[in-house]
């Protein structure tokens, strides 16, 4: 990463370690953040964290009858805890609350449909950061996202989204919302590590309580995503707000950025190599003289 | 004019050596307006079709300016071809005629016009392109309004988006081809096309040549004017 020189190694009259320091985020499989809702409180810390660091402000919102801040993600807000009311299977209620953001896939549908050089990137630790001062507004990355993620704004034409606070990574910090969390049910570090702890979270629930089908949520349809999930309930993903149970770059989307550009291209190139072989071989058409016409 | 001096004969009257108008002022303004505005949608959308031809943006002012304007000059096109529609709809119908020259036309390929049937104002090629021009601007202009309000269409339905752009994508695709074949005929294949679709005037030769039928017409009826 381009900030990466600039990892701090000393700080003068700082209490405690260096944060971040000795942090292993470039290898294997990158960074990850783990989202375990089972010990989600839905407190919003992260929603409020997250707008600090990013330096948006707060505004007017749309009451929707629940404790959702509001009805979806906004340019200038990346992170959503989505409420949903649930009855589960003994006939108790319960408040599912995912922390809805940027899933940062390993194939990232959004980075592929985009035709803008350069708008998205998706760095060596996994996070995938959209580059506003090369995005052209198309929303190409829109149709992309299987998760629903990336939103425009009108005003400046740009699409933004959660950048997994790669600047605060890049420097070997946590993101915001993971700082802010006050129960621990965010998680941040390497894939590895939280794979094994969301296994054993999950392992935990299923044996310790009554969330006998507790699993990981680490989509493969998309390579896998930098950001994972423990659930109750892994059988039922769309329960949590919609979150798709096996997402995947549409196939459109895949045609239209695999055969059909190649193809198209092909089918272009030589419409243009045949004229010009048809003009060779043929030629242009002669009039007849004007004689002919005056004597038919 | 367009008639070569050393060409005409002596006894000819003076009328028979006149110039004849092909394309009125109308027709060509309208031409050139679906003209320039499809080659401005060509080279912008080529731009966002391949990154190898990702520095068209930078010719017609970066990526946010294409993307701003190409769907507003679409509608332009879009117009133009209406109008093109109300003005050629009745010449572009297949006649009777055509029937034998679409059989043949690998005759008109290999350049071997005298053995086709005589031909009206339009041949059964320039039909087809018409045709296909104004059924690819339907195609073209409904997934394109979907490409450019994405944000407007429901997430539920969100399969439409990608459908619109392969749509889109098949759309030029076809058109494209039609529109090289297009500006090849004009340009080079048939001397004198391109100076009636910007000046209006063809030699009487040019016009007896290659629509028969059409020179036919207007000269039997005593009047240039098409």
């Amino acid at each position: 990463m381009p900030t990466a020189a600039l990892e701090i190694k000393a700080i003068s009259a700082h209490p405690g370690p260096v944060p971040g320091k000795g942090a292993k985020r470039n290898e294997g499989d990158g960074v990850c953040k783990l989202i375990d809702v089972t010990t989600c409180i839905g407190c919003k810390a992260c929603e409020v964290a997250c707008l600090e660091w990013n330096g948006y402000p707060f505004h007017e919102t749309k009451f929707d009858n629940t404790y959702q801040t509001m009805p979806d993600l906004q340019w200038n807000y990346y992170n959503l805890i989505r409420f949903n009311e649930h009855e589960f299977a003994d006939g108790s209620f319960g408040l599912l609350m995912r922390k809805d953001q940027c899933m940062h896939c390993a194939d990232p549908g959004c980075l592929r449909a985009c035709p803008a050089d350069g708008a998205i990137v998706q760095y060596s630790n996994g996070i995938v950061d959209f580059q506003q001062e090369y995005c052209i507004g198309c929303q190409y990355c829109v149709s992309g996202c299987p998760f629903n993620i990336p939103k425009f704004n009108s005003m400046t034409k740009k699409v933004h989204k959660c950048t997994l606070c790669s600047d605060r990574v890049a420097v070997g910090l946590e993101p915001a919302c993971i700082k802010s969390c006050p129960t621990g049910c965010l998680h941040f570090g390497t894939k590895d590590d939280m794979k094994a702890l969301a296994e054993t979270r999950a392992a935990q629930l299923r044996e310790q309580t009554a969330h006998t089908n507790a699993g990981v949520y680490d989509p493969p349809g998309v390579g896998g995503t930098q950001v994972m999930y423990v659930l109750h309930d892994i059988r039922n993903p769309e329960a949590y707000g919609g979150l798709p149970a096996n997402p995947t770059i549409p196939l459109m989307v895949r045609l239209w950025k695999g055969p059909v550009k190649w193809l198209g291209g092909l089918a272009i190139s030589l419409g243009l190599v045949g004229v010009v072989a048809h003009f060779l071989r043929f030629g242009p058409k002669e009039a007849h003289p004007i004689e002919e016409v005056h004597r038919p | 004019m367009i008639v070569e001096e050393h060409d005409v004969l002596h006894d000819v009257r003076p009328e028979e050596t006149q110039p004849i108008l092909r394309y009125t002022l109308r027709e060509r303004v309208m031409h050139w307006l679906t003209g320039f505005t499809y080659l401005y949608l060509m080279a912008t959308g080529m731009a966002l079709f391949t990154p190898h031809l990702y520095w068209l943006a930078a010719v017609f002012g970066g990526g946010p300016t294409i993307r701003f304007w190409h769907p507003w000059v679409g509608l332009v096109f879009t117009a133009a071809m209406i109008w093109m529609y109300a003005v050629w709809r009745d010449e572009m119908r297949t006649i009777p005629e055509d029937r034998e020259w679409n059989r043949k036309v690998k005759l008109y390929i290999e350049n071997r016009d005298e053995e086709l049937p005589p031909i009206g104002r339009f041949n059964p090629g320039q039909k087809q392109f018409y045709w296909v021009m104004l059924f690819g601007t339907i195609l073209l202009l409904l997934s394109g309004i979907v490409m450019w309000f994405p944000e407007y269409v429901p997430f539920g339905i969100r399969g439409v988006r990608p459908i619109a752009v392969m749509l889109h994508e098949i759309g030029a695709l076809v058109t494209i081809g039609a529109f090289i074949i297009h500006v090849y005929m004009g340009l080079l294949v048939v001397p004198g096309g391109f100076r009636a679709i910007v000046h209006g005037y063809v030699s009487r030769g040019w016009a007896k040549t290659h629509h028969r039928l059409w020179y036919n017409r207007i000269v039997g009826s005593g009047s240039a004017e098409r």
